[in-house]
């Protein structure tokens, strides 16, 4: 709302995130720029005022053009990079960049097909491995944030920005070669829509201005996802658009909760408020996983604290100093042990039971066969939802019982269906993009037997601990002496969600409410659910629950609800003020330094410790968050800056480089290594991978697919699809081209289509449009194909499922799968029925196959890419 | 509109007929440079008024599978996809493949709660009715389903309620107030439940930018005023004002638009007219007709005889 510049990018926020769109409306309607960057004309490119079409999965390329254009142009904000980033940072002189090396980093092992991130260190300084054990790999989504610093600041600098190897000059080189030109041929867009975003981004920040992104899964779901956003990041610190009013990187969540259900995780690599799942190799006991974890500057020095108050959260009083607080009840995870890492195992029948719920991986999950099919391996299955989806009808509805694959008889998964109550008939918290939690309260009593998800795990849990409660087994001891009372009310006997959110507050040893994370201690005198929640619950006042007007209050409304941490509506707002904690400027001044009361002060609460003053420097010997100095905002980073170059916490490159996606029917521009070297394939024969760029085969599957989601409906369709005011205003599934891919292909308005790639092809009505746009890519004009993927086999509307297109290659830091871009052929006509639909994908599949077996792509990064 | 007759119900009668309990009159400001086309009024629209669902028809009419105003759709969002840009000086695409830019206009339909109109005129049980807000209202449990308001309406809003009667027919999953068959004429209320209780419009009330605006119709009009005024400084292509002006032909809407159009492209009639206005000049060409005809007759007689 108070940015003069919006870029959309990776979101289509118009239709899927219409309730906060409107601040977007607000702020155009204020004069702001509204840019939108997408494959598609959607609802959000028609609000714009400015549309730049591209190919899906090129963000990086884009992106990468206006790192570049800020850097040739001079257009970085000098003072707040030099002060604020790691720019001046000079690196490990090993560091070799994949400019210099066709496409791979330095410390890429092809064996193991994984980077080793020792040569992308700030020179002079040990990696954190040679204190403990770097993180594992697939627990860094969520972490990295050490730096492998010994202490705070980092040794060698310098401040000039000239040296040769410090941060600025090698992100120079880096994207020296991402021109307009280059942006042009490799996205498909004008040279001219490019530089108009370039410069309407460079002219919008600064002191007086300041720029926003806005994202959503359109960049997180790419082989290369984390690095799509962290090229935004490269972007807003160079334009110092971080930590101030109107700027900043907008995350946005596609479901009420999403960001609730990462902060309190149901995530397996993290437990509540970011902290390191334990893993099978290391952390033999608490003192070493504290010091395996444990940052040397900045806020995550303090996870001593957050760990111990969250074991004494959950095991109260038997988590004692003595007995390490519990800490061996804590599970490992002992693999990747990611969702669909369990779906392979689980298709080779190693794994029994599965609980879904709120989720419908029939559908909603990529190659929708393979999670049928491994469905079918299960002993049991318990869905717990609105209506009887089709992950709990799969076993007699679902495409693989119309083919012969397989036949209710067969099915040996006890599958039981278990009626979820929603959100009206209960009460809870909604942790929204913002990071704020806002309470919502029971409207109606549940009908029948829908329960809570409160009720359900609560009262499972109760039976669990009644059927155990004779047992003297250690292992049944987590269980036994978890804390696990909360006040119940009403005929069902319902537990207190209020009672939950206090818990996860945080307490002292006395039983009163916890005011603020900092509060926390190491010693078991304080417990806390969710340290980054400290504070929700306090003055006996569910903070989540308040709902004061906006026009009782200045803009940022900070008795509106709470947001973590500490009620602070905007992270880093240190950095709203200038080195010397003076505003940048009066139009954008949101926290700065009272000289006269000693203390940080505005209309936000500081990011920043109170009493800390801006020419504060620490001792050598400083710790925690003491060893930030008093000019570097980004306190959960060891060295308080931000980092445009990212020395660890990455799987895939310390900073952002053009790939192609993993299917696509272009070469990589820039390098031999076409697609992300590291990104994870799947190992299971039900999935396998179109051919792609020049390979022979290619030419099966010759056009660009995306996949996205409708105002009307909601993700997989469990909500909307079973409701009639929803389903008849999208009543069928469809698939958009553009008019000169309808003459190509023979493609009639209103009629039948069939998608098809290796994995299965579905059926879906045509809907010929110019907002589907053709992009010329290397001097060809390529086709792009639409298709939502909400529909099923079963609800008011049904259709075919566009997940069911998509394949199991896997971003290497998060694990999420590429649902943006890849590659897919489109006919004229509805799919073959019954077993014809197998042999239909089957014998293309093996054309391509076959065609690709002659000249099969080898990259450097690996044996085959594909 | 001195020229139209003021037939039983217009705002002539209205408000005094209220005397002490007549309220400001009105209406609804839909601005449609705003509109996100995200349906939320439609959706609400049906949930607070209980309207039946209205067929699932995949349309292929761009994002507009809802098609029309009828008795089960009392909103209606339309979408245009057009060649010419939003502003008159550029923003859009300039893509080497796009010649011109793409623009998307999306627009709330309404009934349009007309001064003069037409429905309210030809209503012979009185079921159709303004109220103290100067709306105009279909009561359900007076309307025998007579069927003259509905080509009455120059906008084809009022419509006749169809239920399916066919035995392979989904069922209908709403209360339909106890009946099975109805037949009877629905449209918009403009929400006068809840605007008895102090409330807006379900729909205004849900629109998340502000693209329905509910109020006072001066306010409105007023505000209107400066928004074209805003929106033509700024450029935008082709927006104007749609049943603001109190002189049309049905004397102003209380429920108007601002367009990004002509009033055609979105399927609105570009000078509706109500149908009753020509029926005093009817009524004399009738008398006209008559009387030349009785001359005829008589002079054919006398004719004869001689």
């Amino acid at each position: 709302m108070n940015s003069d510049c919006i870029v959309i990018m990776g979101s289509n926020m118009a239709e899927n995130h219409p309730v906060g769109f409107q601040w977007v409306m607000e702020a155009r309607e204020r004069g702001a720029e509204v840019i939108h960057v997408d494959p598609r004309f959607t609802r959000t490119s028609a609000m714009a005022t400015k549309f730049a079409g591209i190919r899906a999965g090129t963000d990086i390329a884009f992106l990468g053009g206006i790192v570049n254009y800020i850097l040739e142009h001079g257009r970085w904000f000098d003072e707040y990079v030099k002060s604020y980033t790691n720019a001046p940072v000079i690196i490990d002189d090993k560091y070799v960049d994949a400019e210099d090396a066709d496409g791979l980093f330095s410390g890429w092992d092809p064996e193991k097909k994984k980077y080793s991130n020792e040569t992308w260190q700030y020179m002079g300084m040990e990696a954190k491995a040679s204190a403990g054990q770097p993180p594992k790999g697939e627990q860094s989504g969520h972490g990295g944030h050490g730096g492998g610093l010994s202490h705070g600041e980092p040794p060698e600098e310098d401040e000039t920005l000239q040296h040769p190897n410090c941060v600025f000059q090698i992100l120079k080189r880096h994207y020296k070669r991402y021109t307009p030109e280059f942006v042009s041929e490799t996205c498909g867009c004008s040279v001219e829509d490019f530089l108009y975003v370039a410069e309407k981004l460079c002219e919008n920040s600064g002191r007086e201005r300041t720029s926003a992104f806005a994202y959503a899964v359109g960049w997180t779901q790419h082989t290369f996802g984390v690095q799509m956003i962290r090229a935004a990041c490269v972007i807003q610190l160079l334009l110092g658009n971080i930590g101030r009013p109107g700027g900043g990187i907008m995350a946005l969540r596609g479901h009420a909760s999403i960001q609730g259900s990462t902060d309190i995780p149901t995530l397996y690599n993290i437990l509540p408020g970011y902290l390191q799942m334990k893993h099978t190799d290391d952390a033999k006991n608490l003192k070493e996983y504290i010091e395996e974890n444990t940052a040397p500057g900045g806020w995550w020095a303090k996870l001593d604290t957050y760990i111990v108050s969250l074991l004494k959260a959950w095991w109260g009083p038997f988590a004692t100093e003595a007995n390490d607080y519990c800490f061996d009840y804590l599970p490992r995870i002992d693999d990747d042990n990611s969702n669909y890492w369990t779906v392979q195992q689980m298709l080779q029948g190693r794994v029994k039971g599965y609980i879904v719920a709120g989720e419908n991986p029939a559908v909603g999950s990529s190659n929708g066969r393979v999670n049928r099919l491994a469905l079918s391996k299960l002993d049991w299955l318990v869905v717990r939802d609105l209506v009887e989806i089709e992950t709990a009808a799969f076993w007699y509805d679902s495409p693989e019982v119309e083919t012969g694959e397989l036949s209710p008889e067969q099915i040996g998964t006890e599958v039981f269906f278990m009626p979820a109550s929603t959100h009206v008939e209960k009460d809870g918290s909604f942790t929204n993009t913002q990071r704020l939690l806002q309470w919502h309260f029971k409207a109606v009593e549940p009908k029948e037997d829908c329960r809570s998800e409160l009720w359900f795990y609560y009262h499972l849990g109760k039976k669990i601990r009644e059927k155990l409660k004779e047992s003297q087994e250690d292992r049944d001891k987590p269980i036994l002496e978890l804390q696990w009372h909360y006040p119940t009310s009403g005929q069902i006997e319902e537990p207190s969600a209020e009672a939950v959110i206090a818990e996860i507050s945080g307490r002292d040893a006395t039983g009163q409410a916890l005011a603020a994370y900092k509060l926390l201690r190491a010693d078991g005198t304080t417990s806390c659910g969710c340290w980054i929640y400290c504070g929700v619950y306090a003055e006996d006042e569910n903070k989540a629950a308040r709902k004061k007007p906006h026009w009782e209050q200045n803009y940022t409304a900070l008795e509106w609800a709470w947001a973590w941490p500490a009620n602070r509506r905007l992270l880093y707002n240190r950095a709203s003020a200038d080195p010397d904690g003076k505003p940048w400027s009066e139009r954008k001044k949101l926290v700065w330094w009272d000289d006269e009361q000693k203390k940080w002060t505005g209309t936000d609460t500081p990011d920043f410790e109170e009493e800390k003053p801006p020419d504060y420097v620490p001792d050598d010997d400083a710790e925690g968050p003491d060893a930030i100095r008093g000019d570097h905002p980004f306190i959960m980073q060891a060295d308080g800056r931000g980092w445009l170059f990212v020395p660890q916490g990455l799987q895939d490159g310390p900073m952002p480089t053009y790939y192609e996606p993993h299917e696509s029917p272009f070469d990589n521009p820039l390098y031999a290594q076409r697609a992300n070297p590291a990104r994870q394939v799947s190992t299971v024969d039900e999935d396998p991978y179109n051919p792609v760029a020049n390979e022979p085969g290619a030419d099966e599957y010759p056009f660009v697919m995306t996949t996205y989601r409708l105002t009307e409906h909601h993700t997989a369709g469990g909500m909307t699809r079973f409701t009639p005011y929803l389903s008849e205003l999208q009543p069928a599934m469809f698939v958009e081209v553009h008019p000169e891919l309808a003459r190509e292909r023979g493609l009639t308005h209103g009629e039948w289509a069939t998608i098809v790639t290796a994995r299965s092809a579905i059926e879906a009505r045509v809907l010929v449009t110019d907002r589907m746009r053709p992009v010329k890519v290397d001097g060809r004009v390529t086709h792009q194909v639409g298709l939502p993927y909400h529909w099923g086999s079963r609800g008011l509307t049904t259709g075919g499922s566009a997940n069911d297109l998509l394949h199991l290659a896997l971003d290497p830091n998060v694990h999420i799968m590429e649902t943006k871009g890849l590659t897919c052929d489109i006919q004229p006509g509805r799919r073959p029925k019954g077993a014809a639909l197998a042999e239909f994908v089957t014998s293309k599949r093996d054309r391509a196959l076959r065609a690709r077996e002659t000249a099969p792509r080898v990259e450097p990064g690996s044996e085959r890419s594909t | 509109m001195s020229a139209l007759a003021q037939p039983t119900g217009s705002p002539a009668a209205w408000p005094d007929t209220y005397g002490d309990e007549a309220k400001p009159r009105m209406g609804f400001f839909t601005d449609t440079s705003v509109c996100i086309g995200c349906k939320a009024c439609e959706v609400a629209c049906k949930e607070w008024n209980l309207i039946p669902e209205d067929g699932r028809l995949w349309t292929g009419e761009s994002y507009d599978n809802t098609s029309e105003l009828g008795a089960n759709t009392w909103r209606h969002v339309a979408f245009v996809e057009q060649r010419k840009p939003l502003k008159l000086d550029g923003g859009g695409e300039t893509a080497e493949l796009d010649a011109e830019p793409l623009r998307w206009l999306m627009e709330s339909d309404v009934c349009k709660h007309c001064t003069h109109a037409g429905c309210l005129d030809v209503c012979p049980t009185g079921s159709l009715f303004r109220t103290e807000y100067g709306t105009v209202v279909v009561q359900e449990d007076i309307c025998n389903g007579c069927g003259y308001c509905v080509p009455a309406c120059p906008f084809g809003v009022l419509d006749k309620r169809h239920l399916p009667r066919k035995a392979d027919d989904a069922p209908l999953s709403l209360p339909l107030l106890g009946k099975k068959e109805d037949g009877r004429v629905w449209k918009c209320t403009l929400c006068y439940d809840r605007l008895k209780g102090g409330h807006e419009p379900a729909c205004a009330k849900a629109c998340p930018t502000d693209s329905i605006q509910f109020g006072p119709l001066d306010e409105l009009r007023e505000r209107a005023d400066q928004r074209l005024e805003k929106l033509r400084a700024e450029r935008w292509n082709g927006a104007q004002l749609y049943g603001r002006d109190p002189d049309d032909g049905v004397g102003g809407f209380g429920a108007f638009f601002l367009l990004l159009d002509e009033p055609e492209v979105y399927g609105l009639p570009p000078d509706p007219v109500v149908p009753t206005a020509h029926v005093a000049e009817m009524w004399r060409n009738t008398a006209i007709a008559a009387a030349a005809m009785l001359v005829g007759v008589a002079a054919a007689f006398v004719g004869g005889r001689s």
